[in-house]
């Protein structure tokens, strides 16, 4: 009885708008769960944004943030008239939009492929294979396409060397590895991506594809006229999420695969970032370029969520 | 109807022997390079030498991985590594279970802006610099602490949990367990997590793999030898024989392919932990990323 009692004093008391001490008192354990997410994200996410300050001041390290003098916008300036800066950036935007035209379809069409199939060990066995290159890290991805690639030692090189061909520079001339870093990039993420489709999949009404077998439909037909159609969403939201990160820029992938004859392609964005500020200590430079992809990043997020959301879709944010 | 089916059979037949070959193809691309790593591994330094070792190990030996079981600096880092991906899981599980039971409950005062604040961390991130000045700041510069707290907390890991502790755990359940007196905490451990295995075995997974494979913040945060991940080791060493320093002496024809033997062990020793356990959980797994892909 008591019990009950007080559940409807609780109950009377929530629509009269208590203060934050009540809810403080009621739910103690649940602001007490949050205190160390909570802590951890104000500091390792929320603190680091006053870092920015950087990019506005004559930053020297010796001297510290009290020590440096305001310049306003000149850091900036300067990286907007430094030529490897824009080398980054094409790159980041080269490399992100190959990734897209080429990564992008490279999971629709293998999921769509994966459901065709009925034998069910086959599939088993095949989407446990297709999965494993996403859980393996670049330094051990770059290191099996340097052994596969190598212009001498490499597999492959010497295969054709064999068959009497000469040997391709598939990773040490910078066209080749253009196409390399985005086909090793479908090869480690195209198994991962098909899940989300896959599992798109399984939610189409199996009535639709009973219906349009009695009226005389053929595999292609279906796949045309009902999987893809009801993928149709799944495909725009990813796409819209993939273009908002079409300024992304990791450091991992284009640092393990790259060598010294390609950097002209391989120096992307976060490279630049990581060679400029902490291996030259040029501090405001190599925050006021962070700043600057954070900034469009961010604006691009948005703006992919706006478009997604203005085609009827759930949106991202 | 009899002949109909026939008929359709024999070009669904074709097509198939097609859709399976081709899936089969992609499959096998995906698992030849780690063949051909690991019969190189196990090869003896001639054959490896002499390019003879594709699929097949010749001269079978272990001697690569006792030259690599027997650097001290190696294991030292594999035993780090190990721990280090334990301690960050734990870690990681528990933020992420803590905020995103908090953050699940519709009774919490505040939930929505607490929510925007977490879920905010996803689209920003002020950059490699002010990142670095801060653990400066907060003398986590070198420390192992610098590779598990700044990570521990996940956005998308805490959104697949809140999304199955909303949609997959029925409120009466948590309301009934309320009306037994059951405090909050009482009704995380007793109720929610034990319905939550599933998907809690994918976030571990996850959390792991992460761990286990990441070296960007070693690279800008760890300068001492003892505190390198395995990774960042691998890459010191694959790189400085491998990509840079052996393209150039591809050229003149250098004698460093025994190192070649040892390389490949050294790839195969940091990949089979994953491919070893990865099997076991992918069932979970799968599951959770679907969780995770209906919010994005």
């Amino acid at each position: 009885m008591k019990k009950e009692k007080t559940v409807t004093e609780k109950t009377v008391k929530k629509k009269d708008g208590k203060g934050i001490a009540f809810y403080l008192k009621r739910d103690w354990q649940l602001y007490v769960l949050l205190l160390i997410p909570f802590l951890l994200v104000i500091i390792f996410k929320f603190l680091p944004l006053a870092g920015l300050s950087i990019a506005f001041l004559d930053y020297k390290p010796i001297k510290g943030f009290a020590g440096s003098e305001f310049i306003g916008l000149e850091v900036f300036e300067k990286v907007f008239k430094s030529r490897d800066f824009y080398i980054a950036l094409k790159n980041t935007l080269l490399l992100n939009i190959l990734d897209l035209l080429v990564g992008f379809p490279a999971p629709v069409i293998l999921a769509i492929l994966l459901n065709e199939i009925r034998c069910k060990w086959f599939k088993r066995t095949t989407q446990t294979i297709l999965y494993l290159p996403h859980f393996l890290s670049w330094v051990i991805i770059a290191g099996l396409a340097y052994q596969l690639f190598a212009p001498l030692s490499g597999y492959v090189n010497v295969l054709i060397t064999r068959m009497g061909g000469n040997t391709i520079p598939f990773l040490t001339e910078k066209y080749h590895w253009v196409v390399m870093y985005v086909l090793i990039g479908v090869w480690q993420g195209m198994g991962w991506g098909t899940i989300i489709y896959l599992a798109a999949i399984t939610g189409i009404d199996a009535e639709l594809y009973e219906a349009a077998t009695v009226d005389g439909a053929g595999r292609w037909r279906k796949i045309w006229n009902i999987t893809l159609p009801c993928l149709k969403s799944t495909i725009i939201v990813m796409l819209i999420m993939s273009l908002g990160r079409i300024m992304g820029s990791s450091l991992e992938r284009p640092y393990t695969l790259s060598n010294p004859m390609v950097t002209q392609f391989s120096d992307v964005i976060a490279t630049y970032v990581y060679r400029v500020g902490l291996q030259n200590s040029q501090y405001n430079v190599a925050t006021a370029v962070g700043f600057f992809q954070s900034l469009v990043g961010v604006v691009l997020v948005l703006i992919a969520d706006r478009v997604a959301k203005l085609m009827g879709e759930d949106g991202i944010v | 109807m009899a002949s109909k089916k026939i008929r359709r059979s024999i070009g669904d037949n074709i097509a198939d022997v097609l859709i399976y070959a081709f899936i089969a193809l992609v499959a096998i691309v995906c698992i030849i390079p780690f063949i051909h790593v690991a019969a190189m591994s196990i090869s003896g330094d001639a054959d490896v030498y002499a390019n003879n070792v594709f699929l097949i190990p010749k001269h079978l030996n272990l001697n690569a991985y006792r030259t690599v079981l027997g650097d001290p600096s190696m294991m030292h880092s594999l035993v780090f590594t190990v721990i280090l991906t334990v301690v960050f899981t734990i870690l990681g599980m528990m933020v992420t279970i803590f905020s995103a039971y908090a953050l699940s409950r519709p009774k919490l005062k505040g939930r929505h802006v607490l929510s925007t604040i977490f879920l905010m961390t996803m689209y920003f991130s002020a950059g490699t610099i002010p990142d670095y000045m801060l653990m400066d700041t907060l003398n986590l510069l070198d420390t192992a602490a610098v590779l598990v707290l700044p990570l521990i907390f996940s956005a998308y890991n805490m959104i697949i949990l809140r999304t199955f502790m909303q949609n997959s755990i029925p409120d009466s359940l948590i309301e009934a367990a309320e009306l037994d007196g059951c405090d909050d905490f009482r009704i995380l451990f007793q109720v929610v997590l034990p319905l939550s295995k599933s998907v809690l075995a994918t976030l571990a997974l996850f959390y792991a793999v992460g761990r286990w494979n990441s070296f960007t913040d070693a690279l800008y945060f760890i300068q001492s030898d003892t505190l390198k991940p395995l990774q960042l080791k691998l890459y010191n060493l694959v790189n400085a024989s491998g990509s840079t320093g052996a393209l150039a002496q591809e050229a003149g024809g250098g004698q460093q392919q025994a190192a070649e033997v040892v390389k490949s062990a050294t790839i195969m020793f940091a990949t089979l932990p994953i491919v070893i356990i990865y099997p076991f959980v992918q069932k979970y797994f799968v599951t959770g990323v679907m969780i995770g892909a209906v919010k994005g």
